[in-house]
């Protein structure tokens, strides 16, 4: 039972901070926020997780070829968002496209939300990337470990 | 007359900047820790970010986070407001002339019966009980109207953010800070300008890539050369160079 | 979708959106066909974009429908056309050469990253000269910078030091794109828009010091990044230490890219009515032009290291871009254009041929030239030749570019300045002719560390390679797409830039 009170405590964090993730994710079209904050509080929540139980741990829940594929989804949902305004006959990342009825502007709102979400998610899988490959390593490992 | 020391004080957040910006390079120039040397990047860079804010802030204008809805929402009639408008006219002075401050009286009294902008100075009131230090333009003209200068101020806002004359023309600041007009709600708020804001949201992000990319590399090269220390790694490449000779120097040197 | 539409903004998201596809494909020959097969699909559009500006002229396309100035404005004309179709045909060139060069530099495990970041790097450097938003030209910069300080230390598989080459890179980078949104901010400061022709408007008659160090720091940002002569000391390790194949593409692209944008933020964002500008010429680019001409070439001449050579002659070249440039003359201009391009076309073959004798020598170090012209005949001929080329001999494109700047030179009344071209010349002469008497007079190795067996390079590689080789004759010969074309994008630089008035 080493270090309890930390594990006890993370453990009833971590909820919140996803939380606080995706409603600084969500909020972000309205008000400070936004898929880059979101992403690196997303990423906080498991950067704690892995301090207090270890990186292995973590990478149990979150394995690194898993990051990898999200970093690619995440910009591939982002351009891709662009690339679908492009096929809808409007310019890349014109959002006006998504909905082109609307009178006040719908589709820019429903297109910064895609786009962030992109965002988020690759930010997230960075972060966790960068973190995993700081921590995870040995003093002096050789190349082929890398 | 301006003394040098208003002019250096009116200035200060021009010198954080510079200041700043001569601690991150000397850092970068002068430590021979590649760690070191990125953390004094990371200063210089942050002296970028305040110049950028430095030069998005509008005198008074409250920061750029759209808070219409909430406007459109408020409850609660606020009456305390409904006073002194003529007057703060009369003082305001920025370019409205008397006839206008009339004119104005007139408006405001129309607009006084005007149940939305009641709505919108409710909120106002809201807004001002939460303690944000907010001033309007007053707009001399009916609410429509107004809403489409406040449009072009904007528009103007993006073209001329730093000009100091930019406080908008006629815009009544009073004494507290606090007085609003009815025409507020309408004229939308005073922003400071957004885009050095977003401008260095993303000079951020860039730098924040950039340190990750630093970083990782004083980590490869920790484990490639066994040090950090910027005159090791040269004396550990010369060796690599120039062979034994260069051993040879460098030990005669320590 | 209306693809002619949509064409400006295709050499930009076309590598953007293929690139992070590579890092899900297994390591082996598909991250490679991938990069590939997308280096040529923009070298595509590229070439399109191209035919449409020479037909129709100048074609401004909206990112987002928001309307210019205050939207995000990818604006082509013929200048930058030009180098778009360079940058992404020295990639569809070096992308297919790399295999086997990236095979043996590199971790087979980290190989889909590195296509990755090769293609990212692509991105950047199409973006940075597509754009006409100033600081988009920033965010793309960074992308490319960022990309290639990872690619060049992907070097230290063969030998560490690509990591401090790829470290000091990042420092002095770094310190350049912050110089250069200094400048940005200040020009914004002075008129409160970030679209360049909006920004030529607006600075037209105002000459203040916020705009005088807006400029000062931009040229000095820039600079940086293109290793304007006393701030060239990242370039030769950085070049010389990276895998090969990365050598040959930045070698090719990134400074060619750089001095676009000092061109265009000297000819489209400031124009000559800037008074400063006068004096940046006199005093800042002719002097440090020349300067860099002949003391990077001098110091080409002794280095043992063949890749650092050439980026040492990298340095001096960009000295006549910079010169021709500093004329502010139409001649003067459309000389830096051509030779922009030229130096593009000759650097990238060399360092190719560098590579393909890596490949085989296991080294780049001069030694290894030793008789090369017996055991790689194609690569030592690709190499000879280009290096002719380098030095300006008659029939290739480096004549055409020396040709061109000193009918500049003389007819913009520096004909000291042309003497000094010629002058320079003959160090080219002796830094390559080194390398050439050894591979052609000298007999090779038959044992030691540089023996190499009598096997030339890969078809694979050699076909790219002479493609290269083929355009330095070619464009040596025919200069209509080079001379023709740069010079109506000069002009057309130049009446932005406010001569004709």
């Amino acid at each position: 039972m080493e270090r309890l009170i930390l594990k006890v405590t993370t453990k009833i964090f971590f909820a919140p901070i996803i939380l606080f993730a995706l409603y600084v994710q969500f909020h972000g079209d309205y008000g400070p926020g936004g898929g880059f904050q979101a992403g690196v509080i997303f990423a906080v929540a498991f950067i704690l997780h892995a301090f207090c139980f270890g990186l292995e741990e973590t990478k149990k829940v979150l394995p690194q070829k898993a990051l990898i594929v999200a970093m690619v989804i995440g910009v591939l949902f982002y351009a891709g968002t662009g690339v679908a305004t492009m096929l809808l006959g409007g310019n890349f990342l014109g959002y006006d496209q998504i909905d082109p009825e609307s009178t006040h502007h719908a589709g820019q709102h429903y297109g910064i939300l895609l786009v962030e979400w992109g965002v988020g998610v690759t930010v997230a899988s960075t972060m966790l990337t960068i973190f995993y490959h700081f921590a995870g390593r040995e003093p002096d490992i050789d190349q082929e470990d890398w | 007359m301006e003394t040098w020391t208003d002019f250096v004080i009116a200035r200060y957040n021009y010198w954080i900047v510079i200041i700043l910006m001569m601690l991150g390079l000397y850092t970068v120039f002068a430590r021979g820790n590649l760690v070191k040397k990125i953390v004094g990047l990371n200063i210089f860079q942050t002296s970028i970010f305040i110049f950028y804010i430095t030069i998005g802030k509008v005198a008074g204008g409250t920061a750029p986070i759209y808070i219409g809805d909430e406007l459109k929402h408020g409850h609660g009639y606020g009456d305390d407001h409904g006073d002194g408008y003529g007057e703060d006219h009369g003082e305001g002075g920025h370019g409205a002339d008397a006839a206008q401050g009339d004119e104005a009286a007139l408006l405001h009294a129309k607009v006084e019966n005007d149940p939305g902008v009641n709505d919108l100075k409710s909120a106002v009131n809201q807004a001002e009980s939460a303690g944000d230090p907010v001033e309007a333009g007053s707009l001399h003209a009916e609410p429509d109207a107004a809403m489409k200068v406040a449009n072009d101020q904007l528009s103007g806002l993006g073209k001329a953010p730093a000009a100091p004359e930019f406080e908008i023309a006629g815009a009544a600041q009073a004494p507290d800070g606090t007085t609003l007009d009815g025409a507020y709600g309408a004229a939308e708020i005073l922003y400071t300008n957004p885009l050095p804001h977003v401008l260095i949201l993303t000079a951020i992000v860039v730098g924040v890539a950039g340190t990750a990319v630093g970083l990782a590399l004083a980590v490869r090269i920790r484990e490639a050369y066994g040090t950090i220390e910027e005159d090791e790694l040269e004396a550990m490449d010369n060796v690599a160079e120039f062979g034994d000779a260069a051993e040879a120097a460098s030990g005669a040197k320590a | 979708m209306n693809l002619p539409e949509q064409l400006p903004v295709l050499p930009v998201v076309i590598p953007l959106v293929l690139a992070p596809i590579s890092m899900l494909l297994p390591s082996g020959r598909a991250p490679w066909a991938w990069a590939t097969f997308v280096s040529w699909l923009t070298f595509a559009a590229c070439a399109f974009l191209l035919a449409a500006v020479e037909d129709v002229g100048v074609i401004s396309y909206a990112l987002g429908d928001w309307a210019p100035p205050l939207g995000i404005e990818y604006r082509v004309d013929l200048a930058n056309a030009l180098v778009l179709f360079l940058v992404s045909g020295i990639a569809a060139v070096v992308f297919p050469f790399a295999y086997r060069s990236v095979q043996l530099e590199i971790d087979a495990r980290q190989a889909p990253f590195f296509y990755c970041a090769l293609l990212i790097c692509l991105t950047g450097l199409l973006g940075v000269t597509i754009t006409g938003d100033a600081f988009n030209v920033f965010v793309f910069l960074e992308i490319s910078s960022l990309s290639t300080y990872a690619l060049i230390a992907m070097g230290a598989r063969r030998d560490r030091r690509a990591l401090t080459a790829s470290f000091n890179y990042l420092i002095m980078g770094t310190i350049g794109a912050s110089f250069f949104v200094i400048g940005v901010g200040l020009l914004y400061q002075a008129t409160g828009t970030l679209n360049m022709a909006d920004l030529h408007d607006r600075l037209a008659g105002q000459s203040n010091r916020v705009v005088d160090a807006g400029f000062a720091f931009i040229v000095v940002g820039i600079g940086l990044k293109l290793a304007m002569f006393p701030m060239h000391l990242w370039l030769p390790n950085a070049y010389a230490y990276a895998p090969s194949a990365v050598s040959a593409f930045i070698a090719a692209t990134a400074t060619k890219v750089a001095v676009y944008v000092l061109i265009r933020f000297i000819d489209t964002v400031f124009g000559f009515e800037f008074e400063f500008l006068g004096a940046a010429f006199t005093y800042v680019l002719l002097p440090l032009g020349l300067a860099g001409m002949f003391v990077a070439s001098l110091v080409a001449v002794f280095q043992e290291d063949v890749k650092r050579m050439l980026a040492y002659s990298s340095v001096g070249q960009i000295g006549y871009m910079l010169l021709g440039l500093s004329f502010a003359t139409v001649e003067g201009l459309t000389a830096t254009l051509v030779h922009v391009f030229n130096h593009a076309l000759m650097k990238g073959a060399l360092f190719m041929a560098v590579a393909c004798v890596v490949l085989r020598a296991g080294s780049h170090s001069i030694h290894a030239f030793a008789g090369l012209a017996q055991r790689m005949p194609f690569t030592t001929w690709a190499f000879i030749i280009s290096g002719l080329s380098l030095i300006g001999v008659p029939l290739t494109t480096g004549f055409v570019s020396k040709w061109y700047l000193l009918e500049a030179a003389f007819a913009a009344g520096y004909w000291y300045a042309g003497f000094l071209i010629v002058a320079s010349s003959l160090i080219a002469v002796l830094y390559v002719g080194r390398v050439v008497e050894l591979m052609v007079l000298r007999p090779p190795h038959e044992d030691g560390p540089y023996a190499i067996p009598k096997r030339d390079a890969p078809l694979e590689m050699l076909i790219p390679m002479w493609l290269l080789v083929a355009a330095n004759i070619y464009f040596g010969i025919n200069t209509e797409l080079t001379g023709g074309l740069a010079e109506r994008a000069a002009e057309a630089l130049m009446f932005t830039a406010g001569a004709g008035q």
